[in-house]
């Protein structure tokens, strides 16, 4: 049916497939670089190391598996709530092509250690001008389909949608500003406490820009499509949106608290990030009053858990976050484990949970069959939560224990413990953290397993039909 | 209704992002590049140090070190002064990092001599036995200098065709240490810790057997890396023929000989541990 009304259905296809594999490649080197810190025999340098793989992991994490699945969704909902085919279908098909070129370059040049440092912006000058193209074309070609709309109004998931598209293109221009010495090294054009204000301020910005606003326009639109059940709040969501998109742009300094950035840019980063609780609960509030009177899908609706369960992780994190911006539990917790428990709550949990709804929402639909097997995506579900509780909760506990240990001082006010008497002790942590990533591995590979399966028999279907 | 009219909706919410934008990212620029917060010793990188950044860079060590020390006491205690502002001037870009999976580096330099720092790199295992840093062996490969000169116009920064030609010969290796010793070097930090030494410089744990052990788990954490197992001395000198009153050894011990590459270990240890510590060489020595 969407055939016919010429929706651009193939370029989802290859971006759902895309995010897929740069999604599995994330987790896996996720898994050997938990085991890296855990075993320093399993670095290889120069190229095999931990220093080297960790940005190719978040990289793979974010831009493949996250923003190679927004571009897929947001193409395939763009045209079904304008009720429009894509504005250019030919531009679609570049942007698919730019993409996994990008993602490929930027793993072999972090690879071969051409890195900027600058997190979630590593990618050195030619590779990010890519970036900037490949982020233009899209940008344009959803711009231009909502413009041309037949349906006048826009539904929330399009403001999410636009506020991404501007969001990330202001973030990633400036914090990418650089001065080239060759091809392959530059350096950045700011310097020290510059450097550094305006890299948290990305850093936080496109944890809003690309870790909440698209997931926030999947989930608004996935869950009334899964459950039936309209959004709650139309006012709500609303008030949400503005606030959300003005709040998040203040918080960047929350991690560089206590470092020589002026002290009123860190008490404004405080202050906003405890305030963004407010629009941040309101997103988590539409989605459980909407399941009013509808709770009993969590147990027959597999994709209800998955959005119910990454909204909820969505509620968690944001109340999480906050208390980390607050300077005295900052000075706690910042710079050990507690953090990378408190990222992958958000990536494991809320952004992916959702991703996997809409994943298998729509592959279905797309090659016109049913779902290979719900027991297996019931099985991946598990697997997943179980998977992502152990990794976070076991860096949570290790982050209190070495932070507890790296304030206690002696009677005489020296410190109890040195550096390393601290680092020994997590490494029992490490191991449990590397089995949690393990099994969200399984995980991983239980729903690819299912969605090719999928796909293999939607296409002998359509070839039965053809013959 | 902006929900009707995208191209509207698109502007407001470029504005609505901007706010924020301008007054935590673009304002502070004016207050971060203060005249007053400007520190006169602090100099530009040399040749070999930015090359040593670059590789530092390049191997993605800021995954694992942060490079800034917070006006907490566990930092401070830990690590030195904490980081100001201008000392990072020349920093681009900047390399605080986000995780200690290692110890900060912003006040390392000076702390250990080269030959530490070369040993630590070639086997951290060697210097530092629970360590999880990979071994950096292949930093003895020789340093590419083809981009350096470029590099230091590229910044701004001063450099003599004798610095360029010192380059000759010198190993990726070389130019990291030179790195590390440069960190947090740049303002007069240390003397300050020294002047607490004078006073009461009696070994309360004189003769006590039983602080011993403690002392002997003390040398062996601290200071076996360079001295040895066995006191016979590695990096450092051998400490079996440690002729020196206790006082003399624990100002060593407390303040450090810069002079010779001794790091401090007032702030980490302690004197209670170090007069422990001091005993149990003291009881070395006899045998």
């Amino acid at each position: 049916m969407n055939q016919q009304e010429g929706y651009a259905n193939d370029i989802v296809k290859g971006f759902i497939i895309s995010g897929m594999v740069w999604g599995f490649v994330a987790v896996l080197l996720g898994v050997l670089i938990s085991l890296q810190i855990s075993f320093p025999q399993l670095n290889i340098p120069p190229y095999l190391s931990y220093g080297r793989l960790r940005p190719i992991h978040t990289n793979a994490g974010i831009f493949g598996w996250g923003i190679g699945s927004f571009m897929a969704f947001f193409i395939y909902i763009t045209q079904r709530l304008t009720r429009t085919p894509l504005w250019s279908p030919g531009l679609a098909r570049v942007q698919l092509w730019l993409f996994n070129t990008v993602i490929a370059l930027a793993a072999v040049t972090l690879l071969f250690g051409m890195n900027r440092s600058k997190e979630y912006a590593e990618l050195e000058w030619p590779v990010a001008l890519l970036v900037v193209v490949l982020w233009v074309i899209f940008a344009v070609n959803i711009i231009m389909t909502i413009v041309k709309r037949r349906e006048e109004q826009m539904y929330i998931s399009l403001w999410y949608i636009l506020a991404t598209l501007v969001g990330v293109a202001v973030l990633y221009l400036v914090n990418n500003a650089a001065i080239p010495v060759s091809l392959t090294k530059s350096y950045s054009a700011f310097a020290g406490a510059n450097d550094a204000n305006v890299q948290w301020w990305y850093g936080h910005n496109a944890v809003a820009m690309v870790l909440t606003t698209p997931p926030l326009a999947i989930f608004y639109y996935f869950l009334p499509k899964s459950t039936g059940v309209p959004i709650y709040s139309h006012r709500m969501g609303v008030i949400a949106f503005w606030s959300l998109i003005f709040m998040y742009l203040w918080t960047g300094a929350h991690h560089l608290l206590w470092t020589p950035v002026p002290d009123w840019v860190q008490t404004l980063a405080m202050g906003f990030s405890v305030m963004l609780i407010a629009p941040s609960w309101a997103a988590v509030f539409n989605g459980y009053f909407s399941m009013n009177g509808q709770w009993h899908q969590m147990r027959e609706n597999y994709l209800a858990k998955f959005l119910i369960f990454g909204i909820t992780f969505y509620g968690l994190q944001t109340l999480q976050g906050p208390s980390q911006a607050v300077r005295t539990f900052s000075a706690f917790i910042h710079f050990t484990d507690w953090v990378p428990g408190h990222v992958h709550m958000g990536a494991l949990g809320w952004v992916s949970l959702v991703l996997f709804a809409g994943i298998y929402y729509t592959v279905p639909k797309l090659y016109h069959t049913e779902l290979y097997s719900i027991p297996l995506a019931n099985l991946h579900f598990w697997l997943a939560v179980i998977g992502q509780l152990i990794f976070s909760i076991s860096m949570w506990v290790a982050g209190v224990q070495q932070a507890s240990m790296l304030n206690a001082t002696n009677p005489d006010g020296s410190l109890h413990y040195s550096f390393m008497e601290t680092l020994a002790e997590l490494y029992p942590y490490w191991y449990i953290r590397a089995g949690g990533g393990v099994i969200y591995l399984v995980s991983l590979i239980i729903f690819i397993y299912n969605i090719a399966k999928t796909v293999s028999g939607g296409k002998s279907q359509a070839v039965a039909q053809n013959a | 209704m902006i929900e009707k009219r995208p191209i509207i909706f698109l502007l407001l919410a470029t504005a609505t992002i901007l706010v924020g934008t301008v007054v935590t990212m673009v304002a502070p620029f004016k207050w971060i590049n203060d005249p007053k917060l400007a520190i006169a010793s602090v100099k530009p990188y040399t040749p070999l140090q930015l090359e040593g950044r670059d590789i530092y860079i390049r191997e993605g060590c800021n995954n694992c070190h942060t490079q800034t020390v917070r006006p907490l006491l566990a930092d401070t205690e830990r690590y030195g002064e904490y980081s100001k502002s201008g000392e990072f001037a020349y920093d681009q870009p900047f390399l605080w990092g986000s995780r200690r999976t290692g110890p900060d580096l912003a006040r390392i330099g000076g702390k250990y001599p080269d030959a530490w720092h070369v040993k630590h790199m070639k086997d951290p295992q060697s210097m530092v036995p629970r360590s999880n840093m990979p071994k950096y062996e292949f930093l003895q490969q020789p340093l590419d200098t083809s981009l350096t000169e470029r590099k230091m116009k590229a910044l701004n920064f001063p450099y003599t065709p004798a610095d360029l030609a010192a380059l000759s010969g010198k190993t990726e290796l070389d130019a990291m240490v030179a790195y590390m010793q440069k960190l947090g070097n740049d303002i007069p930090w240390r003397k300050a810790g020294r002047a607490e030494v004078l006073g009461e410089l009696k070994n309360p744990f004189q003769d006590n057997k039983s602080v011993l052990p403690e002392g002997k788990e003390l040398y062996l954490q601290h200071c076996a890396q360079c001295h040895g197992k066995d006191l016979k001395g590695e990096v450092g000198p051998g400490l079996l023929d440690l002729d020196q009153p206790d006082a003399k050894v624990f100002g060593t011990v407390y303040g450090g000989r810069p002079e010779t590459g001794m790091p401090a270990y007032g702030d980490p240890l302690g004197k209670e541990r170090i007069w422990k510590l001091i005993t149990y060489l003291k009881s070395q020595h006899r045998r």
